[in-house]
């Protein structure tokens, strides 16, 4: 296994570009939560925000496509140079390499978004409090040592790696970088807009349950949680299905399947 | 002795561009994948339209403890064929033929709730203060139905003095201070209806005029006073709106031709609006002097809740959003279309067979712009037709839109998906990284138009995203105009977006010209 982890992480980091996919995550993160808050001042005309915590991580929602990135492409990079039938030569137990694959992408993830929502959270404390979002106005504190933030910063990042499991799943089974990029930011952002015209109470309440991107944001929402339809640990929990059955599934046909 | 000379029968007739865009077009409809990626793209988006079925009305428990939708009556239709609200109150009598109307409107004073407010009577928790789009003055309507033609001469709550017909049409009549009285007059000649405004009942000057068809012999005409719903938003996406009143006062009322008795009515014969106490809508008479109050309006319909009124319809463009689903394999396909010919190696040959890159850039664009606009036509239009009838199953009303306003929205969306695969074929002969360019493609042109329209941003952002970035050409998908003189919540997230639908397209076209130019400036320079 060590020697697994270490050829995949030879392969990761000899490959040119992976730095700028690696700042792309971080610009691209704190840069959209940034534009989120600092537009947002209290009071304000037609009403302040209510959760100025998810605010200032919504830069998540746009991050997790660079992470998709990095996750297809350790995959489907090795289809499309034929380099993964030299893989299963020297290894040929198939679901070593994609637990070795997972594990370093997984640890990649995990550093890359304790980066970016480290600094959205820094770019909430700095700009928040200024723009009127205090005690006064009836804000809790947004600070550092605050339970609710700490569970919304570590959820954001948790989910950002869960995406990317759940995208190294896609890209197992699929095997072709536009396709599994499709498919996995389809499954993200289809089911939002989708919701915007179900007007059927029942039904948007089951596909925001459902929906991994929804259900999986609950984690970064600290106010007003009785009206999410799961609580946010819960809707981390239907993210992990996700990634845990798109890993099964992309595990099955990498054993099953020719390569 | 003679010389043999090999000929090839094949006539010489290479590297035309008409060859080269045919070598493309083998190339696309030759990968079975892609051939499938179409085929979705133009089925999928209707597949999707019935999931968007949803139910109008409240829904009620039924004998067996089932939900019951009930069907919501559609939004009365203007002259024009759009959408309005019309329910102003109405003192009138008929007038037959030519005549005219001259009142002095000596107040004009509203109430608004502006905070939680008493449904059942009283005024508590009411505020005195006129909204902006307050309005009393004259009206001539061809009679009390919603709909119906009319024009009108007002004093409004802080927009001066207008002369407004047919719903859509508005002129300003300067700003005349509300502080001395204000005179104001309607004729009526023929078709033709002419609106005065005056400070001092001598001196009178014509605010506008319009020809009415359909006004018929005989015309109402009278007082109104109407006022929109206080509305404050909350949220991208919602307000808090509550009822408001206005109350004209007026003297000197000086009917020429007619001499019948006033009548009192709510336009659509509806109930008088308010709380029941205090009569919002009414109008009494003392002597030559008539007090008119009114909630209600006269306006299109911009797609805004109004308390008391009934669902408002939904925007047609909601229709089209099964399309993303197309989109993102006509992305998919864009990309690689490039792409792949760098993956495989193709590309050596494809230059080997016509060295002028630029060429082949440009009919690769044409032949992928050709096939998505196609498929996305079929997609966006059986996509409406499956979604209109999901939704008039469920009795749920959709604005109506005027034709040529539903051919921009099918046609421009199916362009602005055309344009943007030409687009991300240029940027995969850029950057050659198929994942990177799917996932740019992806972002701009669905997360893009779920950040604005889908409200997951302030406003204040997504004017400006939607103003300079590619997704700008979403503008072509606006249904309802936003009209300067109708209070409205018009965001991005409600479906008005900052740019005019074909400005916002121009956006879209030169990021593609940009992207174009670029790439065939950087292929003629680097190898392949």
């Amino acid at each position: 296994m060590a020697v697994a982890l270490h050829a995949e992480w030879t392969k990761w980091r000899t490959l040119p570009g992976q730095a700028w996919v690696i700042l792309g995550i971080i610009a691209v993160t704190i840069g959209v939560s940034y534009a989120a808050i600092a537009t947002q001042h209290c009071p304000a005309v037609g009403g302040c925000i209510s959760d100025p915590v998810k605010q200032s991580l919504v830069g998540v929602e746009a991050g997790q496509a660079v992470v998709a990135i990095l996750a297809v492409l350790t995959v489907t990079g090795e289809y499309a140079t034929g380099m993964i039938r030299v893989t299963f030569t020297a290894m040929p137990r198939r679901l070593l390499v994609l637990t070795a694959k997972t594990s370093v992408v997984l640890a990649l993830v995990l550093a890359v978004g304790a980066v970016s929502v480290l600094g959205c959270v820094l770019a909430g404390r700095l700009i928040l409090p200024g723009h009127g979002f205090t005690l006064a106005n009836g804000y809790a504190a947004y600070s550092p040592g605050s339970s609710t933030l700490l569970r919304a910063a570590c959820g954001a990042v948790l989910y950002l790696v869960l995406i990317a499991l759940m995208s190294i799943g896609v890209a197992t089974a699929v095997r072709e970088s536009a396709v599994a990029i499709g498919v996995v930011l389809g499954l993200l952002y289809l089911f939002p807009i989708l919701l915007l015209v179900v007007s059927n109470t029942t039904w948007h309440r089951h596909l925001e349950q459902i929906a991994p991107m929804i259900a999986g944001l609950d984690i970064i929402s600290t106010t007003d949680l009785k009206s999410l339809p799961l609580t946010p640990w819960q809707g981390l929990g239907v993210m992990a299905a996700w990634a845990a059955g798109c890993l099964l599934l992309g595990g099955a046909l990498l054993r099953l399947r020719d390569a | 002795m003679t010389v043999l000379t090999y000929q090839s029968p094949v006539a010489d007739s290479r590297d035309s561009f008409g060859q080269t865009v045919r070598a493309e077009w083998t190339k696309l409809r030759t990968v079975r994948g892609w051939l499938i990626g179409l085929l979705l793209a133009a089925v999928l988006p209707a597949g999707f339209a019935f999931l968007g079925q949803s139910h109008c009305g409240v829904s009620q428990s039924g004998p067996n403890g089932k939900s019951v939708s009930t069907a919501c009556p559609g939004p009365p239709i203007g002259p024009n064929g759009e959408a309005v609200e019309d329910d102003p109150y109405f003192v009138h009598q008929p007038l037959t033929g030519n005549g005219s109307l001259t009142v002095r409107l000596t107040s004009l004073t509203g109430l608004y709730a502006a905070g939680a407010f008493n449904t059942n009577g009283g005024t508590a928790g009411w505020s005195s203060g006129l909204q902006p789009w307050s309005k009393v003055g004259i009206l001539i309507k061809e009679n009390t139905t919603q709909g119906s033609p009319y024009a009108a001469i007002m004093a409004t709550g802080s927009h001066g003095v207008h002369f407004q017909y047919n719903f859509i049409h508005d002129v300003t009549g300067g700003a005349s201070s509300l502080a001395a009285p204000v005179w104001l007059r309607v004729t009526r000649s023929g078709d033709t209806i002419t609106g005065y405004s005056s400070l001092n009942g001598v001196h009178w000057t014509e605010v506008g005029s319009a020809t009415l068809t359909g006004l018929g012999p005989t015309a109402q005409i009278g007082m109104f006073a109407a006022s929109p719903a206080y509305a404050k938003p909350t949220s991208a996406h919602s307000e808090f709106v509550a009822p408001s009143q206005a109350t004209g006062v007026f003297d000197r009322v000086d009917l020429s031709g007619a001499s019948g008795s006033w009548n009192g009515t709510v336009v659509g014969g509806g109930p008088a609006d308010g709380p029941a106490d205090t009569g919002v809508d009414a109008w009494t008479r003392s002597g030559g002097t008539f007090t008119v109050q009114g909630a209600g309006d006269i306006v299109p319909n911009v797609g805004m809740a109004s308390p008391g009124g009934g669902g408002p319809g939904q925007p047609i463009d909601l229709s089209l959003v099964g399309d993303f689903v197309g989109l993102i394999a006509l992305i998919v396909i864009a990309a690689m279309f490039m792409t792949a010919e760098y993956r495989r190696g193709l590309i050596r040959v494809t230059f080997a067979a016509s060295p002028n890159r630029g060429r082949v850039l440009a009919a690769k664009a044409i032949v992928i712009a050709a096939v998505t606009f196609v498929a996305a036509l079929i997609g966006t239009v059986l996509a409406l037709v499956v979604s209109l009838r999901v939704l008039h199953s469920g009795g749920v009303s959709v604005l109506p839109v005027p034709t040529l306003t539903l051919v921009r929205i099918v046609a421009g969306t199916a362009a602005v998906f055309a344009v943007a695969a030409v687009l991300i074929l240029a940027l995969g002969a850029l950057l050659r990284r198929t994942a990177v360019v799917v996932v740019l493609g992806i972002v701009v042109f669905v997360l893009g138009w779920l950040l604005t329209r889908g409200g997951l941003l302030p406003a204040g952002v997504t004017e400006w995203i939607l103003r300079l970035s590619p997704a700008a050409a979403y503008a072509v998908q606006q249904s309802i105009p936003a009209y300067s003189f109708v209070t409205g919540n018009y965001t991005p997230a409600n479906g008005f977006y900052p740019l005019a639908p074909w400005a916002g397209f121009l956006v879209l076209c030169l990021w593609a010209a940009a992207a174009l130019g670029l790439a065939i400036h950087v292929m003629n320079r680097r190898d392949a």
